[in-house]
């Protein structure tokens, strides 16, 4: 396991490449990249400063990770996630995880995002042409990781 | 005893703070009570850290949702509900 906050870029290719080795065990790797876009809520966006809680932040993707481990079989997983000034085009969030089969490594990488959106202290603040406004919490983020309790993710 | 506190985001740039350390005394140790010593400041911290709003607690570093006990040295963080990813 390993989580990674960070003010650089990272190269997708070259972290998958590092995450499996040279596993022969590993037959899928999943992978999500999330990235800035230049509008949000009808507004133009021209920077995202990202700012986190150095410590728990890295403790609370720590404890989400182990948690996506209890529910599926998966070899590993990868957590970065950049903070500082972004922007538009600009990766914000990588994961990475690796298992035998596809369903697995599927079903966890969407199950740490949702996690991840939910539980793990970040905050955005966006530059608009209109002014900065803090990004406000959605109510989509919180119930698709409402879904994970349901059973529906097993 | 002494209470480390941090603000995040929102409520960070609200107080205009990041952190502080606030004395209770040992018989009025729990969050509600360190919210209350907040709230007496009035103004601002009366209206960000009302019941209403939705802003979250991290004691020690984990996130608590009921009224615990703190204990001396602990670390209490104040901020709005998370929005990375």
């Amino acid at each position: 396991m390993s989580v990674r906050v960070q003010i650089e870029d990272f190269d997708v290719s070259q972290e998958m490449l590092a995450l499996r080795k040279k596993n022969p065990k590993v037959g899928a790797v999943a992978s999500f990249v999330g990235v800035v876009r230049d509008l949000n809520d009808g507004e133009d966006v021209s920077t995202l400063e990202l700012e986190h809680y150095p410590g728990m932040t890295e403790r609370a993707l720590e404890l989400i990770v182990n948690e996506a481990k209890t529910r599926w079989d998966i070899y590993d997983t990868l957590i970065i996630h950049r903070v500082g000034a972004l922007q538009p085009l600009d990766q914000i969030v990588l994961v990475i995880v690796t298992s035998a089969h596809r369903g697995e490594s599927f079903k966890a990488c969407e199950f740490l995002m949702d996690y991840l959106k939910t539980r793990a202290p970040f905050w955005k603040k966006e530059q608009t042409s209109s002014g900065e406004r803090w990004v406000e919490a959605r109510a989509s983020d919180a119930e698709a990781a409402e879904r994970w309790t349901q059973g529906e993710g097993s | 005893m002494e209470i480390k506190i941090l603000f995040f985001a929102k409520l960070r740039e609200a107080f205009d703070v990041s952190q502080e350390v606030i004395v209770i005394a040992d018989t009025e140790n729990k969050i509600s009570d360190v919210l209350n010593v907040l709230r007496h400041r009035g103004d601002v911290w009366k209206r960000e850290l009302d019941e209403n709003k939705p802003f979250r607690i991290a004691v020690n570093q984990e996130m608590v949702s009921d009224d615990v006990l703190l204990k001396n040295a602990d670390e209490v963080a104040l901020f709005p509900p998370v929005t990375g990813g």
